[in-house]
């Protein structure tokens, strides 16, 4: 198991997994920044902080299971793993070469300890309920952890697992949605808003906890409070800034799908020191 | 031992992709019943250009393909020209029930939809992104005509008659600038094939980039004084019987080569029509059983047995199954 961190170390953390994703997506020329730099506290939060799970023991039955439905943000993610143990640190700037553990998307092939394989949005909460009724019928306390992006839940798929999800009372089941305001082609509310999200959560049967996604200590609070509720599943809303920590890269659209050039990486890295 | 005297020269050229958006805008201008839809990556398919020029006919769906479909579907029944399109894994597999019961059984005639980043030469973003199944899906669908355009000429030339064909088409796009292996003259016919190099040794059969791999592999066979015949089969659904049923009998051996899963694609349906026609050897290049990873383009071409090399050693073998027939 991982020692508990304080704030300070947590915060630390964040802006190495940072340094990664940075150097991560410079060195392949492709990639996801944006949506990756937006969910780093979350990321660190479950993994350092809130989650059951041990790095020397990666098919314990009882961990906590982590979905990142929004596969693309899978640079993070590496990162947090490795960070974590779970896989070196560095192979990282490996991403996306040919016979890299890590893959373009999440890909269990390469890399077991991912829950799932991800990269066709809209899959990822259907793949947690499952997990979480699992847990259920075996009796265990593990808890679903799935991570979605703002334009990822315009997929229906989303809406007919949230239906689901609070029918069958799946409470064991935690999802965030990393509301960036952005997607591939620009900004959320010029290409389908999904105003107004708390209430469509709310009208869909799900305990929902707004928030700023950068704020440790409320992403702490919130997965502490979704711990307590008991009989529907728990949605974070978490307002997060895409691209996240990198001035030229914060709020533009660009850098979705764009990896920054080496120019790009050296004055991102220098934000980031 | 003859020589050809015309050599084929394969310059690089843009991808398909890039050639469907630029056509599609081209033919937003001179009619105003083409609409699009796009599910929120009309930066990669291209669309992009027509959301810019025609706002008011363009439909951004959000990353909901199923939905785009069926409302393409509607649009299309009340008589608009309606374009949907994403990435091919995207709008064929997760929009296939709304093919199925939505455009293929109603036969909805003017619904055209275009897929994207076929194959696995989109590269980096690996298996998710990659669409290889979805020849297989949408030939299953009765009545749809399914079109893979080699390179820009033959897109351009496909788009145009696809926009106004009597019945659903399905475009199979790519990610990857192509080599141009079309004179810009050349002309085009759904269900027709093309004899790009005539030959009487074994004929190749190709689609999509595979077919500039033929070339190549048809040169190399040359060199060894092996004769193919290289033949386009842009159309894949309804295929070609006629120039099926002709290279079986004056080649006698034929091998057929795609960016797709080799045991659902081209191949099994050119195999149907030559076991009904003329039986003769086959051999097949595509994608093994399998789903490929991340890498650069070339790279996964290479490994995963999709170059001119592979499609030579392909008809050296079916050529030794030929002559120990006879
Ligand atoms: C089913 C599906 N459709 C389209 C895509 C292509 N795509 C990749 S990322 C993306 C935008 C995602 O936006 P969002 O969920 O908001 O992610 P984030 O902003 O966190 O990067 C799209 C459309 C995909 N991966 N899967
Ligand atoms: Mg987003």
């Amino acid at each position: 198991m991982l020692q508990k961190r304080s704030l300070e170390e947590l915060q630390a953390l964040c802006k190495r997994v940072r340094r990664h994703i940075i150097e991560m997506t410079g060195a392949a020329g492709s990639g996801h920044p944006g949506g990756s730099l937006s969910a780093v506290e979350i990321l660190v939060t479950l993994y350092f902080d809130v989650m059951r799970h041990d790095p020397s023991n990666p098919s314990w039955p009882d961990r906590d299971r982590f979905i990142l439905s929004k596969g693309h943000g899978c640079p993070a993610l590496y990162a947090v793993l490795a960070e974590a143990g779970y896989c070196p640190v560095d192979q990282l700037k490996t991403l996306r070469k040919l016979g890299s553990i890590y893959q373009g998307h999440p890909d269990r092939r390469f890399l077991p300890v991912l829950e799932a394989s991800t990269g066709s949005l809209g899959q990822g909460l259907s793949i947690g309920i499952g997990m979480a009724l699992a847990a259920r019928l075996d009796g265990r306390d593990y808890r679903t952890y799935v991570l979605l992006g703002d334009g990822e839940i315009q997929e229906g798929q989303i809406w007919e697992a949230a239906m689901f999800a609070a029918f069958h009372k799946v409470d064991n089941l935690v999802a965030i949605v990393d509301y960036n305001k952005l997607q591939l082609d620009g900004f959320v509310k010029d290409i389908m808003d999904l105003e107004p999200l708390v209430d469509k959560w709310r009208g869909f049967g799900w305990h929902v906890i707004e928030l700023d996604g950068h704020d440790i200590p409320a992403l702490q609070r919130a997965f502490a409070e979704a711990k307590t509720i008991k009989g529907k599943p728990t949605v974070l809303i978490a307002h997060t800034i895409k691209g996240k920590g990198v001035s030229f890269m914060e709020n533009n659209p660009k850098f979705h799908g764009i990896a920054p050039t080496p120019e790009e990486v050296e004055i991102a890295l220098k934000e980031l020191a | 031992m003859s020589t050809r005297t015309t050599r084929f020269e394969l310059k690089m050229g843009k991808s398909t992709r890039v050639a469907f958006g630029e056509t599609l805008v081209e033919l937003g201008r001179q009619d105003p019943n083409i609409v699009v839809c796009d599910a929120d990556i009309s930066k990669s398919t291209m669309t992009h250009y027509f959301a810019k020029e025609f706002p008011e006919r363009f439909f951004s769906c959000g990353i909901a393909e199923a939905n785009m479909v069926g409302i393409a579907a509607g649009l299309a029944s009340c008589g608009k020209i309606a374009y949907v399109s994403s990435f091919s894994c995207f709008v064929i597999n997760k929009g296939f029930e709304q093919l199925r019961v939505a455009v293929a059984y109603p036969q909805v005639k003017n619904f055209r939809v275009v897929g994207t980043h076929s194959g696995i030469s989109i590269g980096e973003d690996g298996p998710s992104q990659m669409g290889i199944e979805d020849l297989s899906l949408v030939c299953a669908l009765p009545g749809f005509t399914v079109l893979v355009p080699a390179d820009e000429v033959a897109t351009r030339a496909l788009v145009r008659l696809a926009t106004y064909h009597d019945g659903p088409v399905y475009i199979r796009a790519g990610r990857p600038n192509v080599p141009i292996v079309y004179e810009p003259t050349q002309q085009f016919e759904i269900g027709k094939a093309i004899e790009l190099i005539p030959g009487d040794d074994v004929t190749i059969i190709a689609i999509g980039l595979m077919l500039a791999e033929a070339i190549r592999a048809a040169e190399l066979l040359e060199n060894e004084g092996i004769m193919a015949r290289v033949v386009d089969m842009h159309t894949v659904k309804p295929l070609d019987r006629e120039a099926i049923r002709k290279a079986a009998e004056e080649t006698g051996a034929i091998v057929v080569a795609e960016e797709h899963l080799v045991d659902s694609g081209l191949g099994v349906r050119v195999a149907q029509v030559v076991a009904e026609e003329y039986p003769v050897p086959m051999e097949f290049v595509g994608i093994q059983n399998t789903y490929a990873e991340s890498g650069k383009p070339q790279e996964l071409l290479e490994k995963y047995g999709l170059v001119a090399k592979n499609i030579a050693e392909a008809a050296r073998r079916v050529l030794r199954r030929k002559n120990k027939k006879c």
